[in-house]
């Protein structure tokens, strides 16, 4: 087969494996694998309830795995997308306090830069301790995580905090012409489509435009990039900064349309779950849109499995995790020439030749 | 003044020394797993199956030290997972590390479903405290058993690595594959060992917090200690001896939000949670220089490059 | 393939209803005949078995599951958030459920309210929430207990057992209920000592390990020696407090089995009540109970056995002001009550029902601490 068609088939191939070890996971517990992965496709495609519910969870892993794959493809390893995400959040919570906002579109979109500016400039960091001070980025990007993650608390309970909520504490609620709402008066929200429209738009620039092409090129091999003169470390900031900001997108997107103001909810780990995303995706921010769906899928499926079947709420955190590993050891199954691997087998199991010489027994 | 000042350190002390227990096995884990030249970001699933099995097994059992050595097991199992798949060409260390530990916490709160009612035989305290007459100190000091395991391993991982043959392997796979293989060594074997005693090591931390404090099995059981290994272990430099001094920075950071709310201050813990996170970014930032490795990094740890 | 472990919950559990549906099977019979299949999902925030909050309302869905004709759906683990949400959407489309208890305070608003909105013929029911008339939809209800007064029994306990005269409140979030608590609490053991004062440390999230057991040490180190908390899961508090010597009283559940050496009494939900109400109402079709409330008259309520380390004289004044809480006649909230701050809060006498309790966002004097 064609070794193209053998390397999109793998990452299948791992998902289908992973579905069989979960399967056989909760046979050994007592339950019909059969029923569950039924259940597992109901949740998570089977009906519009479903499909709303798998597409609202993707919304947000598009983007915060957008903050791993540009920079990915610049060379940096960045696990750091949480803190930007709450950061966004936070920024897109605080504009209204900050400035009147118009009540309509343009509002909304302000507060929308609003987010993804801080959260570009909080990665863009991450990228400039990297490229000036040497600090690994894969580090330095969690330590900021952490940190961002304690500022928002402290703002959020603190000074910027609503008087009136004193259950949860949360920043004053966003006025209701401000708030994204969903497509068509589904419950899927806008953010959704913002989420695919940034993918296509970022893969189309890093493979068609000549500065894409240039992070490329430093993220695959900085010697060549030297050598022909690339600005390195303001590519790498720049994908950085367009990785960061789509976090900090999804964090006011996260805001604006679903808590509809920034509170300790916010931090539920989307900027982890990116990560995995991205990496299956190969870094291809095209590749995230289906990966993503997909692992929403498998999160709205939780909720049935919980219902139907009595499983315990982390049997769909089982199953990604299987998922994850698998995927991720069938990247070593990657650009295998089988052909040759074959070969080498079928030989090794021929009868050998033994050399008359070797068996005379020496005198 | 006093009333107030002594209570407070105490807290801070005894918080020290009871959150600070996982954070020392933790970084020591991930201490021997950096040397070698791998980083393993999946600890934190690591901490919390081990705690899980910690519990299980002392409450199946009905002793504490059997549910240690079975997280010490489970620890490894995981760690061995890493390590396996981190040895397949093409597979990324970071992305493992972070499968791994979803993977970790979604078995542990799933196979943890019917522990969380039960209460499971605890470790015994050591009361180090006697020779105070002040039961604030007295408290403060009766110390998990594990905490002397932990300081023990730390001496003789120093010891180890800087004298007997192992601990040199395991420096030389971290600093220089080429040389090791050279030598005739598995690069790889020697790495998939030192990760698989990492975990066994964190899953020590494991048992200390659902066998010892808080001592009880439940989702919330685990604060990120495990993520934040990396930090803990770059914090203290690679060295075992000073990764016993993090730990205790950093649990001691942890226990000040509680303490002061004690005496009445209830505003800005959040930001005294974060300090030993800024302050080790502070320390990266002023000692690294662009095209050199951090101070005293392993040479091959993809991370430090 | 069952669980072991599964086995010796389900026995304690039987043994809870079989007591409880000893009392409800006239009515249960008699509605058999009539009743239309119901479905009711069931929201909590945490795990069922928690030994607190989530238990107790646990018990009372475990109860109507053995109901002919009620579908009980559950899911556990639904966080404070839009997720809620989609929990309930998917019980109504996916399960058909017609009737559905968001156990959690903060279901409230604005997901429980905006799901009513949307579905009218679905009743909700709610725990603890403050539903006012004409401003909430008609299909929503709340149902609570007056467990202060439990707490105040907690409190007179803890009074004459407090050798320091320092009692310690482990509180999750600041809100009416939980200050209601506190408040109770420490008038309960002042008027056995009015020179006992209460600690309060507020760990911010209903369900937070690491931080109770850290706020039941900072206040073992002050010196206090009782304990009693309102988080969703006791148990990290009562065997924390059980390992450093001290005596707490329970809440939610019985935690007596934890600590028995430590457990003194505890404060008690009875949700199967208020579920039969609410259930009632919805099969035979009459209008959905808006406000439940009711304390230890109404059976919403009661305390744990007491434990044998408490003297007789305590026990005695505990029962006779619980005789007179059961009679009605006892206010815990009197006039002239004052905040830990000084003022006045309340200038006159509150009856349990009064909806200015519910509101409560001071300590009162005695209190050591600051919402």
């Amino acid at each position: 087969m064609h070794r193209s068609v053998v390397d999109t088939l793998l990452p299948i191939g791992a998902l289908i494996g992973a579905l069989l070890l979960f399967g056989l996971f909760v046979w050994l517990g007592g339950v019909s694998p059969t029923e569950t992965w039924l259940l597992l496709f109901k949740g998570a495609f089977g009906d519009w309830f479903s499909w709303q519910n798998t597409l609202t969870r993707a919304a947000p892993l598009m983007l915060t795995a957008l903050c791993v794959a540009l920079p990915a493809r610049a060379g940096l390893i960045i696990i750091g997308g949480e803190g930007a995400v709450v950061l966004g959040g936070l920024a897109a919570a605080a504009v209204p306090y900050l400035t009147p906002l118009p009540g309509n579109v343009i509002g909304t979109l302000i507060v929308c830069v609003a987010g993804f500016a801080v959260g570009a400039a909080w990665i863009a960091l991450a990228g400039a301790l990297r490229q000036f001070r040497g600090v690994n980025e894969t580090i330095s990007s969690l330590l900021l995580a952490y940190t961002a993650i304690a500022i928002f608390k402290q703002l959020v309970e603190g000074p910027m905090r609503d008087p009136a909520t004193l259950n949860k504490p949360s920043t004053r609620t966003l006025d209701e012409a401000l708030r994204i709402g969903g497509i068509f008066g589904s419950d899927v929200h806008w953010g959704f489509v913002i989420g695919v429209v940034a993918c296509i738009a970022l893969g189309l620039w890093l493979t068609l435009t000549a500065r894409g092409f240039s992070v490329r090129v430093v993220g695959g091999n900085p010697r060549t990039a030297q050598l022909v003169g690339l600005p390195a470390s303001a590519l790498i900031l720049l994908a950085c900064a367009l990785g960061g900001g789509c976090a900090g997108l999804a964090g006011a997107i996260e805001v604006a349309a679903v808590h509809t103001n920034a509170n300790a909810s916010l931090i539920a780990g989307y900027g982890y779950a990116g990560i995995l995303v991205s990496f299956i995706a190969r870094h291809n921010p095209l590749a995230v849109i289906p990966v993503a769906i997909l692992f929403g899928g498998f999160g709205a499926a939780g909720s049935l499995l919980q219902r139907r079947l009595g499983l315990p709420d982390a049997s769909v955190q089982v199953l990604q995790g299987i998922a994850f590993v698998l995927i991720l050891a069938s990247e070593a199954l990657r650009g295998v020439d089988w052909k040759a691997a074959g070969e080498r087998f079928r030989r090794s199991m021929q009868p050998r030749e033994v050399p008359l010489s070797s068996t005379v027994k020496p005198t | 003044m006093n009333e107030v000042l002594l209570p407070f350190l105490a807290a801070i002390l005894g918080g020290a020394l009871r959150v600070g227990v996982p954070f020392l096995f933790v970084s020591l884990g991930e201490c021997l797993t950096e040397k070698s030249g791998r980083i393993n970001l999946g600890l934190e699933g690591v901490l919390v199956l081990s705690a899980c099995a910690a519990f299980g097994g002392s409450y199946l059992s009905g002793s504490p030290w059997i549910g240690v050595l079975v997280a010490a097991a489970t620890g490894a199992a995981l760690a061995l997972l890493h390590g396996l798949l981190c040895s397949l060409p093409r597979v990324n260390d970071v992305a493992t590390g972070i499968a791994l530990m979803l993977l970790g916490t979604g078995l542990a709160f799933y196979l943890g479903k019917p522990l969380i009612q039960p209460q499971a035989t605890q470790l015994p305290p050591l009361a180090l405290g006697a020779w105070s007459d002040s039961p604030l100190f007295q408290s403060a000091l009766q110390i998990n058993p594990l905490l002397p395991l932990g300081l023990l391993l730390a001496v003789a991982m120093y010891w180890a690595f800087a004298r007997t043959r192992w601990g040199l392997l395991v420096r030389l796979a971290g600093d220089s594959a080429s040389a090791t293989k050279a030598l005739g060594y598995s690069v790889n074997g020697i790495r998939i060992a030192a990760t698989a005693a990492g975990g066994a090591i964190a899953g020590l931390g494991g048992a200390s917090l659902t066998l010892f404090y808080p001592g009880s099995w439940n989702e919330g059981i685990s604060s990120g200690q495990g993520l934040i290994a990396v930090a803990l272990v770059i914090f203290a430099r690679w060295s075992p001896l000073r990764c016993v001094g993090a730990a205790l920075l950093f649990g001691g950071a942890g226990a000040i939000g509680p303490a002061l709310q004690s005496i009445g201050i209830s505003s800005g813990y959040n930001l005294f949670s974060a300090v030993p996170y800024v302050l080790t970014l502070v320390i990266l930032v002023i000692s690294c220089r662009p095209g050199k490795v951090a101070q005293g990094s392993p040479g091959e740890l993809s991370s430090a490059r | 393939m069952t669980n072991p472990l599964d086995a010796s919950r389900r026995r304690s559990l039987a043994q809870l209803s079989a007591l409880s549906l000893a009392s409800l099977s006239p009515w249960a019979l008699r509605q058999a005949a009539a009743q239309t299949p119901l479905t009711v999902g069931v929201i909590y925030v945490g795990p069922r078995d928690d030994f607190g909050y989530n238990q107790a309302q646990a018990a009372a869905a475990a109860e109507l599951k053995k109901l002919p004709g009620i579908k009980v759906v559950e899911e556990e683990n639904v966080p404070e958030t839009a997720a809620v949400t989609k929990t309930m959407t998917g019980m109504v489309k996916q399960d058909g459920a017609k009737l559905l208890f968001p156990t959690s305070f903060g279901y409230f608003d604005p997901y429980m309210l905006g799901m009513a909105a949307k579905e009218t013929d679905v009743r909700f029911s709610h725990c603890g929430g403050m539903w006012t008339e004409g401003k909430h939809p008609k299909n929503t209800g709340s149902y609570f207990g007056y467990i202060d007064e439990c707490q105040y029994l907690n409190g007179v306990i803890a009074g004459h057992m407090s050798k320091s005269k320092k009692i310690g409140f482990v509180a999750a979030k600041p809100i009416p209920q939980v200050l209601r608590n506190i408040n109770a609490f420490t008038m309960g053991a002042r008027s056995v000592d009015p020179k006992i004062t209460a600690t309060v440390i507020f760990t911010g999230e209903w369900s937070m390990p690491v931080k109770e057991a850290e706020a039941t040490n900072s206040l073992a180190d002050q010196g206090i020696d009782v304990f009693t908390m309102h988080v969703d899961s006791p148990k990290v508090i009562v065997e924390t407090a059980a390992k450093r010597g001290k005596m707490v009283c329970g809440y939610h559940v019985s935690q007596a089995k934890l600590a028995p050496a430590a457990y003194l009494t505890g404060a008690e939900w009875n949700w199967n009540t208020a579920y039969a109400t609410i259930i009632d109402a919805a099969r035979s079709g009459k209008p959905h109970p808006n406000f439940l409330r009711g304390g230890l008259k109404e059976g919403y309520v009661k305390m744990s056995p007491y434990g044998a380390m408490v003297p007789d004289a305590a026990k005695k004044q505990a029962d006779d002001i619980k005789a007179k809480m059961t009679a009605g006649s006892f206010d815990i909230f009197a006039g002239g009550l004052k905040s830990n701050k000084g003022a006045v809060v309340v200038p006159k006498t509150l009856k349990q029902t009064d909806p200015e309790l519910e509101k409560m966002n001071y300590l009162v004097e005695g209190v050591i601490g600051s919402v």
